[in-house]
């Protein structure tokens, strides 16, 4: 059975030299400091806590996902990695924004949509109000005058014998 | 025994309030005064029953009778007077009952005013407002009952509280009470609730005249928006207070380093007060141009449905947040109350839409009337995003299960260029004129600041190598103030050259004979000052955090902390008490010692983190503790907040206050218009009955 030791040797030299390079930055690396775990999160609102971000949440529950983050620096991932992972366990909520896509990218797209309603109508209202003007304003075109001139001589003559 | 006392004037309140509702429109209705008299009486017994009924809460609370229900939840033995006191709005029996004092104070008020200007629409206004009111009491009463006492049934573990005994019960009487809620065990406790409660409760005069114009169809008058304009500023005042000193204690006690969180709860009062804040404006354009009647009109009834809105998010932990400490069955009369409010405000509004013609039309679109229009539509659009993103979270968790977060970042990018583009139209719109404006003299008089501001911005941003977005904000603020500053400036000098005065004079006597106008422009400056603390808040806060051992140091912008040992004791009402002591250095001096704290609520279970704050007018270094060495004591951790211009938004809440109460402050002494007689009419005939 000599040929499954090398075999063994083989497959743990292979796995040292393939190792990732994350990994082995861990040896020798330092404790990721207090600042860079709070950076990450701050991104993250606790599961339990409601509208609490992680980095000032003071629940125990809390304190183990930041140290869990601590460890995941610690181990080589990346700000990203972290992030996902925590999304892909406790689910979107673990998210200080809505996502942009699927059904939480409505939350984006309403406002978006009520400012541009909005503009609209102010637009409209203001056309309105000037189209009202304007035909408050409006000269009265001699077509509309369909009185023959001598009936104007007589009512004017008339209004005149008033005074 | 006193419990009991309050139990009846609540009930006899109930019924009373009802009777008034009845007897305001039958009187209305068939034009006969002596029922309308009758109801007026009644909106004043009201008040002053439901004034024993919060009295004898009160006393309750002071003599910490343990069988009412409501002194169980908000009160123990190590309870402090003055907690005890303001326990009546600590819990959620509690506050719906002040809540209905306040309301019922309001429209005894009112009912108190002279009715020659508005006979017609003063049955009405009593009507719509108690009833509304009813509706509070009514809550009080049946759902959250504070004379509900506290009941044990024999031989069972079960202690129930109610109004009644149920069959077989005993009256049980505990050893203590819970105490308040830790986060309110705190100063702020007789400043922000009250406040922000009658800024609430306000709201409900001007929706009322709203609603009574409509009834009436004396709308097209306009003269409910004159009588009402002063209410309508004393509950924006109070609501704006409210959400300022919000702000403050949030600052002070929640120890997140910020005032403002996006939390459902904060949103539910913003709402009002965009809402509101727009209406304070659009009146304004209703009542010079004649136009936006039926806008100025929705927007008092969407702020009024906001403020019950408010109180409904509040008041049943619908979205939980960190207010939620109320939580129960109120849901259901609340959505409903909601629901036919909404209902038949709108369905009112629409049936007497013609009543609400507006006058004029427009000449140009470069007019004040345009920009009025513009920001309005702002304001509402902030309070959509608002609205959307607090129910959010509830529509997402309805459809597709899945609860999602809406946090601050998302407010801030939806929010942020709305408010910036109110902030730009803040400062040139008082330089539109009504109707035209010239192009080429707005040019004028813009150029010199808006130059000015891109100077000072630019170099501003060069010199702390600044971000983008913060040069903007700089640059929008400092030409907001500038342009409101010289509008100041421009009165003065016509007032020096014109009559000799010296500048203080010119400046004193222009704003004292403009008193809306100059008013409403400290406002406007206050708001340039409360933007710059958000910029400093948004674009310049730094942080940092860091285990320290006794004598190790941490910097943070200059400023460095030294930990010099931890303290435990127990404090008088049932907190244990962590209390570092920290020297504060700034560049190697040394500044003060400063003392963060973190109290452990041994019976709630609930940590505290009280932050310690040396305030400078550039900047807060703000130190929490938030964390330590268990056994020996000797480490500690510390966060630490350097938080820029933070001053500015309490410096700018005063002067805020200033203003308004500078607008809003009645010409001659308001005593007389308010009338002792309460028969309104003796020399009139009486409108005949059908007539």
């Amino acid at each position: 059975m000599r040929w499954v030791r090398w075999l063994v040797a083989i497959a743990f030299l292979t796995a040292m030299i393939l190792r990732p390079p994350t990994a082995i930055a861990q040896e020798g690396s330092r404790v990721p400091t207090d600042d860079e775990v709070n950076a990450i999160a701050k991104k993250l609102y606790c599961p339990v806590c409601p509208n609490t971000p992680l980095d000032v949440c003071e629940t125990l529950a809390c304190r183990d996902w930041r140290e869990q983050i601590r460890d995941q620096l610690a181990a080589g991932w990346t700000e990203e990695q972290i992030i996902t992972y925590f999304v892909e366990r406790y689910g979107q909520r673990v998210l200080a924004e809505p996502q942009r896509k699927g059904f939480a990218a409505l939350a984006w797209v309403l406002p978006v949509i009520a400012v541009a309603v909005g503009l609209a109508i102010v637009i409209q209202v203001l056309r309105a109000w000037r189209a009202r003007r304007a035909l408050a304003t409006a000269p009265p075109t001699p077509a509309s005058v369909d009185v023959p001139p001598e009936v104007v001589a007589r009512v004017e003559k008339e209004i005149k014998d008033l005074w | 025994m006193i419990a009991d006392i309050g139990l009846i004037t609540l009930t006899l309140g109930f019924v009373l309030a009802l009777y008034a509702v009845g007897a305001s429109l039958y009187g209305g209705w068939r034009g006969q005064w002596k029922w309308v008299e009758s109801a007026r009486n009644a909106v004043l017994l009201v008040f002053g029953l439901l004034t024993i009924s919060v009295l004898a809460v009160v006393y309750s609370l002071i003599r910490l009778d343990l069988s009412v229900a409501y002194v169980t939840e908000v009160s123990s033995r190590a309870t402090s007077l003055f907690l005890r006191i303001t326990a009546l709005w600590g819990g959620q029996r509690g506050s719906l009952l002040f809540w209905s004092w306040l309301m019922a104070g309001f429209v005894a008020a009112v009912s108190l005013r002279k009715w020659e200007s508005d006979r017609t629409l003063m049955p009405y206004v009593i009507a719509v407002a108690t009833l509304t009111t009813s509706f509070f009491i009514f809550v009080v009463t049946f759902f959250a009952n504070p004379f509900a006492r506290v009941w044990h049934i024999p031989g069972t573990n079960e202690v129930v509280k109610a109004v009644f005994p149920p069959p077989g019960a005993e009256r049980f009487v505990p050893v203590d009470g819970q105490g308040l809620n830790p986060l309110l065990r705190h100063f702020g406790m007789i400043g922000h609730p009250p406040t922000s409660y009658i800024g609430f409760t306000g709201f409900v005069i001007p929706y009322s005249f709203a609603i009574a114009a409509l009834i009436t169809g004396e709308a097209r008058k306009d003269a409910w928006l004159r009588t009402t304009r002063r209410w309508t500023l004393v509950a924006w005042l109070f609501l704006s207070i409210g959400l300022l000193l919000g702000g403050r204690w949030a600052y002070d006690v929640l120890g997140w380093g910020g005032f403002w969180g996006w939390d459902p709860v904060e949103n539910a009062m913003l709402m009002p007060w965009l809402t509101g804040t727009a209406f304070l404006h659009s009146v304004m354009i209703t009542e010079k141009r004649g136009m936006l009647k039926v806008w100025s009109v929705v927007l008092i009834i969407l702020t009024y449905i906001l403020v019950v809105f408010g109180t409904f998010i509040t008041r049943t932990g619908l979205v939980s947040s960190v207010h939620a400490f109320a939580r129960s069955s109120l849901s259901m009369p609340f959505f409903i109350f909601i629901g036919l409010m909404l209902l038949g405000s709108l369905t009112l509004l629409m049936k007497r839409l013609d009543t609400l013609k507006s006058d004029h039309e427009l000449e140009s679109f470069v007019s004040r009337e345009a920009v009025f229009l513009l920001q309005n539509m702002l304001f509402v659009a902030i309070t959509v995003a608002v609205f959307w993103g607090t129910v959010f979270p509830m529509i997402s968790e309805l459809i597709t299960g899945d609860r999602i977060t809406v946090g601050p970042p998302y407010f801030n990018k939806v929010t942020g260029p709305m408010f910036a583009a109110l902030v730009l139209l803040m400062g040139v719109a008082p330089l539109f004129a009504w109707r035209r404006q010239a192009a080429r003299t707005l040019g004028k008089a813009l150029w010199a600041p808006f130059v000015v501001a891109v100077l000072f911005a630019v170099a501003l941003g060069i010199r702390y190598h600044m971000h983008p977005a913060a040069v903007f904000g700089i640059w929008l603020i400092s030409f907001v103030a500038l342009t409101t500053l010289l509008e100041f400036w421009k009165g003065m000098r016509a007032r020096m050259s014109a009559r000799k005065e010296d500048p203080l004079t010119a400046l004193a006597r222009l704003i004292t004979r403009n008193r809306r106008r100059y008013g409403g422009y400290i406002v406007h400056l206050a708001v340039c000052l409360m933007a710059l603390a958000v910029i400093g808040d948004a674009y310049f806060k730094q942080e940092t955090q860091a285990p320290l051992r006794i004598g190790e140091t941490l910097t943070l912008n200059g400023y460095t902390i030294r930990f010099d040992g931890l303290r435990e004791y127990l404090g008088s009402d049932g907190r244990e008490v962590l209390e570092a002591e920290i020297s504060l250095f700034k560049d190697g001096e040394f500044v003060r010692v400063l003392r963060p704290r973190r109290d452990y609520f041994i019976v709630q279970q609930q940590p505290v983190t009280i932050p310690a704050v040396h305030t400078t007018f550039a900047a807060d270094v703000y130190v929490l503790l938030v964390g330590w060495e268990e056994i020996t004591a000797t480490s500690a951790t510390f966060k630490m907040y350097w938080n820029p211009l933070i001053i500015w938004m309490w410096t700018g809440g005063i002067l805020l206050i200033i203003g308004t109460l500078i607008a809003m402050w009645p010409d001659r002494m308001a005593l007389g218009d308010v009338s002792y007689v309460l028969r309104p009419t003796t020399t009139q005939p009486q409108p005949s009955a059908g007539g």
